[in-house]
């Protein structure tokens, strides 16, 4: 681990030795590589002198929620990235598990029931089904990329129109006619929004929160500890060289696509509860802002670099933007445009750092 | 004789950060003469054409062509003014006709945006013809064979109607016949006037062809002779600036008995066609041939990273498998491949993740979480036992030199313990110092007992680093012959076998 005091020094030893014209640069880089960084510090600054609510406790658990929300897709797709790839599929995937989970664990009592005569399913079977579900469609998108050598965007572009499709049907099924899947049972929304973590300022914190630090302790330890996470950089790096070092290349791809499956499972499941309204249009989009947030923090597309602490970054980042522009009232219009300069710009300068000079 | 210079340069500088590349390099080429510029790798010759060409800008010293001074901010530039490159490494659009790369960036057009293909394919022909080159202009370049790419670029250059052009290495993947054919083109040119600035290796081919000789060594400019006035003594002893001799390190390893057995090998998608041969334990065998002949191919297919269609291998008497590399690994061989930089280097991993990638099963604590400590450890060890110049084990592996960058990939393979090393082409790219220490090295694991087959293109390092040497040509085994006797013409005659 580097010494951020000696690197500190370092760079002002450094500094003392640049001339004129190159501290200039020195500057410049400086600036247009922590661009986003500042960008968000003088966007919260602005935000509170509009409004000041955004500095309370509810806004803070707020801004909690959304993360632990939001941070296991962006780190599932995030191994998609290391490896150079992307995963159009997962938002799609999100409201298929989440349709799943919802229609096996409505209440027994409500009347629309999507399976009107099963009994009780237990959670942990559901959770383990949407995830089953998630790993399967990652596992398909992984052997082709693999296999067939084809791009990541086109097999996961496929996939996330044949998920649509079965989502949409199951949605027509027994009986359901496109319906919303409602009236979930109170052990599921209390396995998911219930608490039972103390108050902070007042407000109660949801276990999905504690669920998504489990999930980013499992993802953390997959990446940094195990000799899959380092073949994963390894074929991020340079597949070729990793082929002949002797690394399951193939094997690599599939299961880190998988795992990417999974993690959507995970979060349908989670949503379906959290959201509580469940159509077909569920998790539509939902990887637009996943990559968005991986490359903000650092996941870069070159392959081979990224780290799970960037992933989180990424996330909290991206979510304090839209919080904040919630609190300025933004129209939600205007939200998409502003979201969208926010990736060109944030991808920009992270590619800004790999282009070659002469 | 002052108005037949044609191409003056004086005291160029260029620094790239932590290298002085060129340090006040001049060179002087007159008109109709082909001038040679000579010297190591990493001596700085192609980054002086790179800085003539605008491709690099110089830092300092001034550039005359024709009396008038010239900086080129670009090729396109270079290019308008008269000054064509062939380059060493061919960039071509691949997937595009032979026609398409010759006249791409400048199509010939009609009404000025519609691209003529009528006036394309008759100036095509016509520059073929002159030259004598036989490519159908219309066969998309992927299809072609290197040596046939290296002559349409040629005729690119050539149809710029330059006055000075520039050949970096354009012999490298050419025939005898092709190489005859282009020296052919570089007298005609010379006889219309040009100015030929020709980059080899190759003493005899520029001993043969050129005017003029300027040696270059660490970005520096050494002597400019008249070819007639060198031989190739004089020459080997300007580039390296020392006597031949010194050049490797003695030969300590004894040949033990039989170890590796390779028996019929042939492999289904390239010409690689029954090769059989043994290697001992503790004794270097090198694989020499031209480029094609199937050394690569060798090592590829004896690793499993190429698909065999048959042939067996038998290390110590028992047949191994080698399917793949993993089960290579475990066999116990390794593979140091020809392009460092494409399948040897994960360039943007530190050093510690690009030193135990071959062997994290060793760091594994109870089957799953791997130790920090003991790849540190193994990492230091790589580093200490290879002396690899670095501040630290998180250092990038990109921003290491090349033969420290070999040194890492070495160091990766020794913590597989193999019993059999193969090395394509272990110092391409590497300075003379770090040469030496690599020949160290395969020697020092010779010693240990360990098998080595080691690929070349210098001959001159097959003769001083290994006991015997394989001969390939045409994709089959040529002949073998006892380094310690042998000459490079009895290896060359060897290698034009089969080709």
């Amino acid at each position: 681990m580097k010494n951020p005091v000696n690197a500190l020094k370092q760079t002002s030893e450094r500094y003392k030795t640049l001339d004129a014209k190159d501290r200039k640069k020195f500057w410049i880089d400086g600036l247009l590589n922590n661009a986003i960084y500042i960008i968000l510090v003088i966007f919260l600054i602005y935000t509170y002198m509009k409004n000041s609510n955004i500095a309370s406790a509810s806004s803070a658990v707020n801004l909690l929620n959304l993360v632990a929300a939001n941070l296991p897709m962006a780190l599932g797709i995030g191994g998609c990235i290391v490896l150079t790839g992307t995963d159009l599929s997962a938002g799609r995937v999100v409201g298929l598990t989440g349709a799943i989970s919802a229609s096996l664990l409505q209440a027994t009592t409500y009347i629309n029931k999507f399976y009107a005569d099963m009994g009780e399913v237990p959670i942990i079977a559901v959770i383990l089904l949407a995830m089953l579900i998630g790993g399967i469609v990652g596992l398909v998108n992984g052997f082709f990329v693999a296999k067939f050598q084809l791009h990541p965007f086109i097999v996961t572009l496929a996939t996330q129109l044949i998920v649509y499709g079965a989502c949409l049907l199951y949605y027509m099924s027994n009986g359901n006619n496109g319906q919303p899947i409602s009236g979930l049972s109170d052990k599921y929304t209390n396995f998911v929004k219930g608490t039972i973590l103390p108050k902070i300022g007042g407000q109660s914190i949801p276990n999905y929160v504690i669920y998504a630090l489990i999930v980013l302790a499992i993802m953390w330890f997959i990446w940094n500890k195990t000799p899959f996470g380092k073949n994963m950089f390894a074929v991020g790096s340079n597949p070729e060289a990793a082929k002949v070092s002797g690394v399951n290349v193939f094997l690599t791809t599939v299961m880190v696509h998988t795992l990417a499956g999974i993690t959507y499972g995970y979060t349908g499941f989670i949503d379906a509860a959290r959201i509580a309204s469940n159509t077909a249009n569920s998790g539509q989009n939902y990887e637009s802002d996943a990559i968005a947030a991986c490359v903000i923090g650092g996941v870069s597309f070159v392959g081979g670099t990224g780290t799970i602490g960037g992933v989180v970054l990424g996330v909290v980042l991206l979510r304090i933007i839209f919080v904040c522009l919630n609190y300025l009232a933004i129209d939600q219009n205007l939200q998409y445009i502003i979201k969208g300069a926010i990736i060109l710009l944030a991808c920009s300068i992270d590619m800004r750092k790999y282009l070659t000079k002469k | 004789m002052e108005s037949d210079v044609l191409l003056q340069m004086t005291d160029v500088c260029k620094s790239f950060p932590g290298v002085k590349a060129l340090d006040h390099v001049s060179l002087t080429v007159r008109r109709g003469t082909v001038h040679a510029l000579m010297g190591e790798n990493g001596a700085g010759k192609s980054t002086l054409m790179k800085c003539l060409f605008g491709i690099y800008f110089k830092d300092e010293g001034t550039t005359l062509l024709e009396g008038r001074e010239v900086n080129f901010k670009s090729s396109k530039d270079a290019l308008e003014n008269g000054v064509a490159m062939v380059h060493q490494e061919l960039n071509q659009a691949l997937k595009r006709s032979v026609m398409d790369n010759l006249w791409l960036g400048r199509y010939p057009t009609t009404g000025g945006f519609i691209v003529n293909e009528h006036a394309m394919l008759q100036e095509t022909k016509r520059v073929f013809e002159e030259l004598e080159i036989d490519v159908d202009p219309h066969q998309i370049m992927s299809t072609l064979p290197v040596s046939k790419r290296q002559m349409v670029e040629i005729a690119k250059a050539v149809s710029y109607n330059a006055k000075i052009i520039v050949f970096d290495e354009p012999t490298s993947s050419l025939t005898e016949e092709e190489v005859e054919h282009l020296f052919r083109i570089i007298n005609m040119l010379r006889d219309k006037g040009c100015g030929i600035i020709y980059i080899s290796h190759k003493m005899a081919e520029i001993l043969r062809i050129s005017d003029d000789v300027t040696v270059m060594r660490d970005g520096q400019w050494v002597d400019t002779r008249p070819a007639a006035e060198l031989d190739n003594a004089t020459l080997i002893k300007l580039m390296v600036g020392r006597e031949l001799g010194s050049q490797f390190p003695p030969k300590t390893n004894e040949p033990g008995e039989v170890y590796l057995e390779v028996e019929g090998l042939t492999a289904q998608y390239s010409a690689l066609k029954d090769v059989s041969f043994t290697a001992r334990k503790g004794e270097i065998v090198g694989l020499a041939g031209l480029d094609g002949s199937g050394r690569t191919e060798t090592l590829e297919n004896i690793f499993g990273v190429a698909t065999r269609h048959s042939g067996v291998i038998k290390l110590g008497g028992k047949t191994v498998k080698n399917k793949n590399s993993r089960q290579s690994i475990k066999a116990g061989f390794a593979l140091l491949t020809e392009e460092r930089r494409a399948t040897g280097i994960f360039g943007i991993r530190n050093i510690r993740d690009n030193t135990v990638i071959s062997s994290l099963k060793k760091h594994l604590k109870a089957h799953i979480c791997l130790s920090e400590k003991s790849m540190h450890e193994d990492t230091k060890w790589a580093i200490e036992a290879m002396r690899i110049k670095t501040p630290n084990q998180e250092e990038k592996i990109r921003s290491l030199s090349g033969g420290n960058q070999q040194k890492v990939i070495l160091g990766r393979w020794l913590l597989t313990s193999p019993e059999v090393l193969l090395l394509d082409e272990p110092t391409r790219g590497i300075d003379v110092g770090a040469k030496y220490e690599i020949y160290q090295l395969i020697i020092d694991l010779a010693n240990e007992g360990k098998t080595v087959l080691m690929v070349s293109s210098e001959m001159p390092e097959l003769l001083g680093v290994c006991d015997r040497i394989l001969v390939m040509s045409g994709g089959r085994l040529a002949g073998e012959v006892d380094a310690r006797t042998a000459t490079q013409e009895e290896i060359m005659t060897l290698a034009a076998k089969f080709a």
